[in-house]
């Protein structure tokens, strides 16, 4: 039990998919002006972080590599998460429209997202069982979540404060990105 | 080795394929016909005059009767009238002005060739390069008036659809006067 604890705190904060290994970043930067859109990104992306985990690995074990076509992986693996990502997309019209008016545009993107494919191919990568590739997945997206959660939080403040001209926008978005992943750096000493 | 890539590659596709088809049916979500018939009745170019994001933003509020059948300048009166036939109400079409129908026209004179007009118009009517004089499609333009704002220079005016062989027509009859 606590071997799990230990890797799902340690996929959320000291390796956190964000500002430690920096995959997913456009919607990262993209969705994180609003913090009710900041938090429905976090929890769509969970959703498909964690259910196309549970499917790729069960393709790479039970297709890929009884075949041996696993150069085939990324090509299987994006057809995987499109048709998931699809999926959350119908299911969160159907339960919730508010959140499909705010998500917009960037709910398809979460196909493109590298952080859905990164976590998957790193599992592979890692040769990691099952239940540690699930746990592995929602690990990684509670970080996401948590992550785009603290930032928007910042940016929200940030909006209101008196920025250089240089610097308004998101460039000041960026500087603040660099000092969290500053911050995060603090967590290596977790591990 | 390649076959069964191939097979469980067409395979997978297929399956993914049939279960979001059957999702697609399971979780359809029931819109409102009249917007997406509103929708088919505005100009589509998405030019944003009548201050909703868009046609569909536009079609939503016409169909909930949160805005008013005259919303639409490009439309113009002849779309006004059809809206409030569609929506069943009386429209005061007084307030729309009826220009008839207007076109963007480059003055060729004081066309600076800085290519923003044809960036921001929605229906590709605009042709040109920098430094170049640009020039209107007149089929493709729906007089949204976008370029006008963004114009530098005032080159670009709205104009009356100019009389040519291919557009003039005989005038229609009037009401009681026999010839």
């Amino acid at each position: 039990m606590s071997e799990y604890l230990l890797l799902l705190l340690a996929t959320a904060l000291v390796n956190n998919v964000v500002l430690v290994k920096f995959l997913g970043l456009c919607p990262f930067m993209g969705v994180s002006k609003k913090m009710d859109g900041a938090l429905g990104m976090g929890m769509a992306t969970t959703f498909v972080l964690t259910m196309t985990t549970a499917a790729t690995w069960m393709l790479e074990h039970w297709l890929l590599m009884p075949l041996g076509i696993g150069y085939l992986r990324i090509l299987a693996f994006i057809l995987t998460i499109a048709a998931v990502v699809q999926f959350t997309e119908m299911l969160i019209r159907k339960a919730s429209p508010g959140l499909y008016q705010v998500l917009g545009i960037y709910l398809p993107l979460i196909t493109t997202n590298c952080a859905v494919l990164g976590v998957a191919l790193l599992n592979v990568q890692e040769q990691n069982g099952f239940m540690h590739s699930l746990l592995y997945g929602f690990g990684s997206a509670v970080g996401f979540t948590l992550v785009m959660l603290l930032f928007t939080g910042l940016r929200v403040r940030l909006a209101l404060a008196q920025v250089p001209a240089a610097f308004a926008g998101a460039p000041i978005g960026f500087v603040v990105a660099g000092l969290l992943s500053l911050a995060f750096m603090g967590f290596a000493g977790l591990a | 080795m390649l076959v069964a890539a191939v097979v469980s590659l067409t395979i997978l596709g297929t399956v993914f394929g049939l279960l979001l088809g059957v999702a697609a049916r399971y979780l359809r979500v029931e819109g409102n016909p009249l917007v997406a018939e509103i929708e088919q009745l505005l100009p589509g170019s998405q030019c944003g005059q009548c201050g909703y994001p868009g046609c569909t933003g536009a079609a939503q509020a016409l169909a909930e009767g949160g805005a008013p059948v005259t919303l639409c300048p490009p439309g113009g009166r002849a779309l006004a009238q059809a809206l409030a036939a569609k929506l069943g109400v009386d429209a005061d079409l007084s307030g729309v002005e009826d220009k008839g129908p207007m076109i963007a026209e480059v003055k060729e004179e004081i066309c600076i060739g800085c290519t923003r007009c044809f960036k921001v118009c929605p229906t590709d009517a605009i042709m040109g390069a920098a430094q170049q004089i640009h020039v209107v499609f007149r089929e493709a333009c729906t007089a949204c008036g976008k370029c006008v704002d963004a114009c530098p220079t005032e080159s670009v005016t709205l104009q009356p659809v100019p009389v040519t062989l291919q557009s003039w027509h005989w005038h229609k009859p009037q009401a009681g006067s026999v010839a």
